[in-house]
């Protein structure tokens, strides 16, 4: 779980955070700005391509999304 | 009718908080037609005051050019005032159509739709073309109207680091198994004014089979060496699969805009889009005018030329100046200011001065970017941009950021 979270960390990082600012794994995400809801879309499609699962839309929410924890959280309900 | 006093409290406060927050926008009245001198009643009650405008989108100078303003009076006497109509029910004149073919010509594409606005257009095109099988991936910079065009259209989006192309490659590699992708982006960026990097764009579309798209609102008329917009720019003319472009700016400053690019792209835009389905027709003043400008901009370059050589001075004027501007060499000029509340001292001295240009802060652009936005004109003489060039230096000196780096001026003014 704690490598899936510093992936899932990383690829944040690199996906959304243009500037010097910090992340660990309980940010808030959406709340807080970093990760805006039309780009969630890219987050979730590689969730889903990385880790071989689907994710239903209705369950891929702004809630679900708000955190490195969280998605981890996510993630692991789809996992086999 | 429950207007109640409680429903009135409610929109006060929010009225109140955007005032508090600095974000409450106010009109200035003009009351001269629009040109590089203008006449302007700002506070409202005040005397009218002789402004040079510096932040109009009146980059070719046709919003009063006798010749279109002739043009539009004939129109009005042969076509009438307006259609009472949308375009296929008893709205559609012949001067619609032949200021279609004439867009298509001018572009360089395959047919054109004209919208009420480049705003509509894009508010409908996605719609019109794309279902929930494909995706849209939109540079993170695009203009506002796109942004909500998208969220009118059922296919799947993302967005690409702003001109990264190797973030845009990862996104066409991502969604590869879509049936459609497009990518989306403006030519020219409204407010930084640089340009989008079609090239490679197109090179990557060719590569991944994806569709392009291009709102060239801020180029139409002036980019390009005949004009022609970013497309022509960047050598990809007739690789757009669609273009979307206003007759608000260079073509004219009046209104409407249009859809332009694949024939069946178009004829889609003509069957399913809804702002042109469900809105009024161009006036038909407003299209003799547009017909007028494109006549004038075919048989000439004289006048993007002229823009050129003006863009050149100005951004050549403001770096001696030691002000420091986004680099590019579009006639869109951000003079960068980094604080919200110095951007608007400065916008206020320079309305002192004679200058007429407007301070831009979060959310408009990123925190931390506040800055002048100065948009040159055609219509613009070289007096009036040495008197603009004086009036920020006179307003540079007084608040002491002649010279200064970024962090000087946030060091003293703070983001």
């Amino acid at each position: 779980m704690d490598e899936m979270k510093d992936v899932i960390k990383n690829y944040v990082i690199k996906e959304y955070v243009e500037d010097d600012t910090e992340i660990t794994y309980d940010t808030p995400l959406i709340s807080g700005g970093i990760v805006d809801s039309f780009s969630m879309v890219s987050l979730k499609r590689f969730l889903e391509n990385k880790y071989k699962i689907a994710i239903p839309d209705d369950k891929a929410t702004p809630e679900a999304f708000d955190s490195v924890d969280k998605i981890c959280q996510l993630v692991g309900n789809y996992l086999k | 009718m429950a207007y109640t006093e409680k429903t009135r409290g409610i929109y006060s406060e929010i009225l109140t908080g955007l005032k508090e927050a600095g974000l409450f926008k106010q009109e200035r009245y003009i009351h001269s037609s629009q040109s590089a001198d203008i006449e302007v009643e700002f506070p409202t009650g005040a005397n009218l005051k002789k402004v040079i405008n510096i932040c109009a989108n009146n980059y070719l100078g046709m919003s009063s050019h006798p010749e279109v303003v002739k043009a539009a009076h004939a129109g009005l006497d042969s076509h009438g005032y307006g259609m009472s109509s949308v375009r296929f029910i008893c709205g559609t004149q012949d001067i619609h159509r032949t200021l279609e073919n004439m867009v298509t010509r001018f572009l360089g594409t395959e047919d054109t739709i004209l919208f009420p606005s480049c705003m509509d257009a894009n508010a409908g095109v996605f719609e019109a073309i794309l279902t929930k099988d494909d995706v849209m991936i939109s540079d993170r910079l695009v203009h506002a109207s796109i942004i909500d065009g998208i969220r009118l259209c059922s296919a799947m989006h993302d967005t690409f680091k702003h001109s990264d192309m190797e973030h845009l490659e990862e996104k066409l590699q991502l969604h590869n198994d879509k049936r459609l992708k497009m990518v989306i982006t403006d030519g020219v960026f409204s407010m930084d004014g640089d340009t989008a990097r079609l090239d490679k764009m197109a090179a990557l579309c060719e590569k991944y089979d994806a569709l392009l798209f291009m709102d060239d609102s801020h180029a139409s008329g002036f980019i390009g060496k005949t004009g022609r917009g970013t497309h022509e720019k960047c050598g990809v003319m007739g690789q757009l699969d669609i273009i979307t472009t206003t007759f608000g700016k260079g073509l004219g400053g009046a209104s409407g805009g249009c859809v332009s690019g694949r024939r069946e792209l178009v004829e889609m835009c003509r069957q399913k889009a809804r702002p042109y389905l469900f809105s009024n027709t161009i006036a038909p003043p407003v299209v003799a005018g547009v017909i007028k400008v494109l006549e004038i901009l075919s048989a000439s370059t004289d006048r993007r030329d002229k823009l050129e050589r003006n863009t050149e001075f100005w951004r050549k004027g403001l770096t001696d100046a030691g002000l420091i501007i986004k680099e590019g060499d579009t006639p869109i000029v951000p003079v960068m200011l980094f604080n919200a509340k110095l951007s608007q001292n400065v916008s206020h001295d320079l309305y002192e001065e004679g200058i007429y240009a407007i301070g831009f802060f979060f959310p408009v652009v990123p925190q931390g970017q506040a800055r002048i936005r100065t948009q040159i004109s055609a219509g613009h003489e070289i007096h009036h941009l040495e008197k603009a060039l004086e009036a920020f230096k006179k307003v540079g000196k007084k608040y002491d950021i002649l010279g200064k780096t970024k962090a000087e001026i946030i060091e003293m003014y703070g983001m």
